[in-house]
């Protein structure tokens, strides 16, 4: 590995090519870590995303008209205005109003920290397109499968837990595997309120060096390969929970 | 079975294109969370007695003409998101239009190379290549001796299309290789060349299709917009940001920005639904 560093630090006294972002031990850290708080971000934002579709959709197909026209309302906002403004919302807007809590040093802080505050954008952002597809997946289940498992005796939780659901999220995989990619890309936008994600380390690097041209394709490979692990996993879910009888 | 697993029915009176794009409860909805939340703050400021000049609906009017407009004189506002939502469409289209049917080329080398380029600029983040546009251009570029100027807008133009364009490459692809493989037999027993074919007959039936999905781009586009204001475009989120600067009151922070999440909404939502009936009237029947 050093001897590795040793050539990209002379790549930059000889070509000009600065990779400082590799060669230096201290940037090298700062990057890693940046591009962990990413992976960690779109993680923990896929889960709850999800975990609000499954919920969200559940409840479109409750009886309660007031339940049922606050997830619509809920999933065409969040689908109908901009991420970003959605995120100055809950962090500038929402955060100031939350009561602030004494650390452990005797000083007041906010309740939740800005990667807080990008989690729970994110994933209602996300979660708004999430409960759209599902429910699309759950159209999707045959009535007449609906209606044995009825006949069979289970409730309507039952029906929802051990028949529609397993099915639907087999229907719905494909959109939601465009989704979840969406996700790990909107994550960039935690940059305006200074979660120390990807993009924002690689700015401080490349302000810090001027190797804006360098730092900029180091940040592209890195989103492609997040994205490609995301694709490939989603890829490998589809396969295995593949079941014969539907689709090719 | 049981009731509450009956697939949603629509809304009854929802037909045709007016009621289809004002969904009225959706609307109504939206509107009532916003008026709840300015009478909230205004309830919170009472209650912490921060002691502001005016009530919070006196200083939103105040904004509002900064916030659509921008300030006079100058190119800014919400109507610059707007703007820029255009402009970076048609660039995109265009761009998309030429990189899609590069994608179905007889050259196996185009073809891969606008495949490349179609996934490199699919997959990556649309900040991050804002951020690659605007700081790897050029301020101004000098063709022949004539100098013109790149004002920061027509930059994060641009680096918004990038991605239009990719995405529109992809549709395009799609929407030609949808077309039954007859009509190409067709055409080419009657011995239009493939530039004929294209043209005349292959584009003509792609279009219908790419309609609602162009449309669909066009409204994640335009909420892709306010990326420009980290860039330090003078659009209507910088306006709300300068606005609240000035105004130093806490119990405005959120009717503020729910203000423009409004003007977003009210934007975006007709061209949503306005989607779906195109998309339901346009639809394959099977």
């Amino acid at each position: 590995m050093e001897t590795l560093w040793d050539a990209l630090r002379s790549l930059h006294d000889a070509g000009g090519i600065n990779l400082v972002q590799f060669y230096n031990d201290f940037e090298r850290d700062r990057l890693l870590r940046g591009m962990w708080t990413t992976v960690e971000l779109a993680t923990i934002c896929i889960v709850l995303s999800v975990v609000i579709g499954v919920v969200g959709a559940w409840l479109q197909g409750s009886r309660n008209r007031l339940l049922k026209s606050i997830v619509q309302g809920y999933i065409q906002f969040f689908r109908n205005t901009p991420p970003l403004v959605q995120m100055y919302f809950f962090y500038f807007a929402l955060g100031p109003q939350l009561p602030r809590i004494v650390n452990e040093y005797g000083i007041a802080q906010p309740m939740l920290g800005s990667f807080e505050w990008a989690v729970i954008s994110l994933s209602f952002f996300a979660g708004a397109f999430n409960v759209e597809i599902f429910r699309s997946g759950i159209e999707a289940v045959q009535r007449a499968t609906v209606e044995a498992a009825d006949s069979l005796g289970f409730n309507r939780l039952q029906i929802y837990r051990y028949v529609v659901l397993p099915l639907a999220v087999r229907f719905c995989l494909p959109a939601l595997n465009n989704n979840l990619v969406n996700l790990a890309k909107t994550t960039s936008q935690a940059y305006a309120i200074a979660v120390p994600e990807a993009l924002f380390v690689a700015s401080q690097i490349w302000s810090d060096h001027i190797n804006v041209l360098e730092m900029m394709i180091t940040l592209l490979t890195f989103y492609l390969l997040l994205v490609g692990v995301i694709v490939w996993l989603m890829t490998w879910l589809e396969r295995s929970l593949a079941v014969p009888g539907f689709g090719r | 079975m049981s009731a509450g697993l009956q697939m949603p029915q629509p809304a009854r009176g929802e037909s045709g294109f007016t009621a289809t794009a004002f969904n009225r409860r959706s609307l109504a909805f939206v509107l009532a969370a916003f008026l709840l939340l300015v009478a909230g703050s205004e309830a919170l400021a009472q209650i912490r007695t921060t002691g502001g000049s005016g009530s919070i609906i006196d200083a939103l009017v105040k904004w509002t003409p900064l916030l659509l407009l921008g300030p006079p004189g100058e190119f800014g506002g919400f109507v610059l998101n707007i703007a820029v939502s255009f402009l970076a469409m048609a660039i995109g289209t265009v761009a998309g239009l030429v990189l899609g049917l590069g994608q179905i080329s007889l050259f196996p080398i185009v073809r891969k190379i606008s495949w490349a380029i179609t996934q490199f600029f699919r997959n990556s983040p649309w900040l991050v290549l804002l951020f690659f546009v605007m700081l790897l251009t050029p301020f101004q570029i000098r063709v022949a001796g004539v100098t013109i100027p790149l004002p920061d807008w027509i930059k994060a133009t641009v680096g918004l299309a990038l991605p239009i364009m990719a995405n529109m490459a992809e549709i395009v692809r799609g929407a030609v290789n949808s077309i039954p493989t007859a009509q190409w037999e067709c055409a080419e027993s009657l011995a239009f060349t493939r530039m004929q074919t294209l043209w005349r007959i292959i584009l003509p039936q792609c279009l219908k299709r790419m309609i609602p999905p162009w449309m669909n781009w066009y409204a994640i586009l335009t909420m892709a917009t306010p990326l420009i204001s980290i860039v330090g475009v003078n659009d209507a989120m910088t306006l709300a940001q300068d606005a609240l600067a000035a105004e130093q009151r806490t119990e405005l922070l959120m009717p503020m920005y729910g203000m423009l999440l409004v003007f977003f909404f009210i934007y975006c939502y007709p061209i949503a639904r306005w989607t779906i009936y195109l998309e339901r009237k346009y639809a394959v029947k099977i």
